[in-house]
């Protein structure tokens, strides 16, 4: 092993290295890679419930009386709209309109506003905040980047509800939980507080908890007693990593980044070009206008085979008018569907349509031309009702 | 956790002389855990020759791929057919059920130079 000075933790590390969990460096971070096993932990989530680490996300605050106009400014999703206990997801943009970070917008108030952004990407995403305010002509605004002050504690899967309303009550955490509805949240008033969110990165129903650091062991001792009885699992980097993917969900730095905008990548839907100006917004327009030259497509392997991150995927006739070529961004075994999925950017003449799902496509797996078809995302999608 | 009645490659094989005097080839506990969950296993055709080194099959876990490497000139006898059924095998019992090929060796000399235990378990912790 490489020495790996410098790596930070999580006030939960303690739990993870106790409980035998496999470590890896993980932007910036020592995180359980996974504890009993990738495919038993994703399956925990699909079928019952598992809880994650992920206090490696970051939490900046924005306040101030300028607070909502420059989010909205900052943001290319409509700040305008989201209401006080609602959360939206949308990004940070450069001028060209490319993806720096999605994130999560929440409104604890008027002018009081939580952004959660990647672990690997948080120092980056605060100093472009940064940059913004310095060129930001509104009234005042206070950027405070509150990460380290937080833990956060993922309780996902088709019995979240019920542990996390346990624990809620057991630990004096924030009422009514369970009546939240996607992308709400709740809070206990006073002091740092408790937030829960009906949020998550799998597709499944699930919450995420949002603690003060001295209190993360509790909260993650208490999930897990309360959850013992209905087969929680404690699930690692690697298992959600499966499950967001199956989900249709991007991973910024992989999927989504710097060669990409929203637009190109099916995140259309968080870019409301007629709120007004933001940053990004002429770039996209003008995207918008004249019609898309890259397209991020999902795909699933015809052949028992797995395509992997930087593979090579191409559709039609190499060379041929309506060809489309470009590399996989994510790609992984699915352990419910049990076949190789992924997601490509894939390139063409402008305008292109976006292929059709059952489209034919070859990847290039380690040498070998491998047959896959374009399917629809999600992958997955949880049974309601 | 190591056994030691074989020997070890830097490629994270074992090779265990038979009493039938033949070998087989395996990967280890630490490699497994490298891998994490297995989903494909691709062995040798049965017959086939190779030279120290070469490449024999692959490995596919849902995170990662690993080439198979012989560490020792060999020619193919038998193949786990269970494993490439099963291929949670080789997570659960790498040093024994997970078993990969049966070899016939023509130098089995060539075989002291890979590590045994001892050496293996540093070389892994280092």
């Amino acid at each position: 092993m490489t020495e790996e000075t410098a790596l930070q933790t999580t006030p939960l590390h303690s739990q993870h290295v106790e409980a035998g969990a496999k470590m890896v460096p993980f932007a910036g971070f020592d995180m359980p890679l996974r504890y009993s096993g990738q495919v038993e932990e994703h399956h925990a989530v699909r079928r019952a419930v598992g809880v994650f680490d992920v206090s490696h996300m970051g939490e900046i605050v924005l306040r101030g009386p300028g607070a909502d106009a420059f989010a909205q400014w900052a943001t290319p999703n409509d700040v305008g709209r989201l209401r006080i206990g609602r959360a939206h997801y949308s990004s940070l943009l450069d001028d060209d309109g490319r993806l720096l970070d999605d994130l999560l917008v929440y409104r604890r108030g008027e002018n009081d506003l939580l952004l959660v952004v990647n672990g690997a990407t948080r120092a980056a995403d605060v100093r472009h905040l940064g940059e913004l305010l310095g060129r930001w002509e509104g009234a005042a605004v206070e950027l405070d980047d509150q990460s380290d002050r937080w833990a956060l504690i993922a309780v996902q899967g088709p019995l979240a509800e019920g542990v996390v309303t346990a624990a809620c009550e057991r630990l004096g955490g924030p009422p009514e939980v369970a009546a939240l509805r996607y992308y709400g949240f709740t809070e206990t008033a006073g002091g740092q507080g408790v937030i829960v969110s009906r949020t998550g990165y799998t597709g499944e129903d699930g919450f995420e908890i949002y603690v003060a650091a001295e209190q993360a062991v509790t909260w993650w001792r208490t999930v897990h007693e309360i959850g013992a009885a209905r087969g929680l699992l404690p699930c690692g980097l690697a298992a959600r990593d499966t499950l967001r993917l199956e989900a249709g969900m991007l991973l910024s730095g992989q999927d989504l980044g710097p060669h990409v905008t929203p637009l190109e990548v099916g995140l259309g839907w968080t870019v409301k070009l007629d709120k007004g100006d933001f940053v990004g917004r002429d770039a996209l327009a003008r995207q918008q206008r004249d019609g898309l030259e890259r397209r991020l497509v999902g795909f699933e392997l015809v052949e028992r085979a797995i395509a992997r991150h930087g593979d090579r995927l191409s559709i039609g006739e190499s060379g041929g008018e309506d060809s489309l070529a470009g590399e996989v961004t994510s790609g992984s075994w699915s352990p419910t569907l049990e076949r190789g999925i992924g997601l490509a950017v894939v390139e063409g003449r402008r305008g292109f349509a976006a292929p059709a799902a059952g489209t034919a496509a070859e990847i290039a797996v380690r040498g070998r031309s491998v047959a896959a078809r374009i399917v629809a995302l999600p992958f997955y999608r949880r049974p309601t009702g | 956790m190591v056994p030691n009645d074989r020997r070890y490659s830097e490629e994270h094989e074992w090779v265990r002389e038979e009493e039938d005097g033949t070998f087989v080839l395996g990967i280890t506990e630490f490699a497994q855990d490298e891998l994490g969950d297995v989903v494909f296993v691709e062995l040798p055709e049965v017959g086939a020759e190779y030279g120290e080194g070469d490449e024999i099959g692959t490995i596919e876990s849902v995170k990662a791929v690993a080439e198979l490497y012989t560490p020792i000139a060999c020619r193919v006898v038998e193949v786990n057919q269970k494993v490439v059924d099963t291929p949670e095998l080789l997570n659960e019992d790498p040093h024994g059920d997970g078993w990969l090929a049966r070899l016939e060796v023509d130098d089995p000399s060539r075989l002291d130079d890979l590590m045994d235990a001892v050496a293996y378990e540093q070389f892994t912790e280092s």
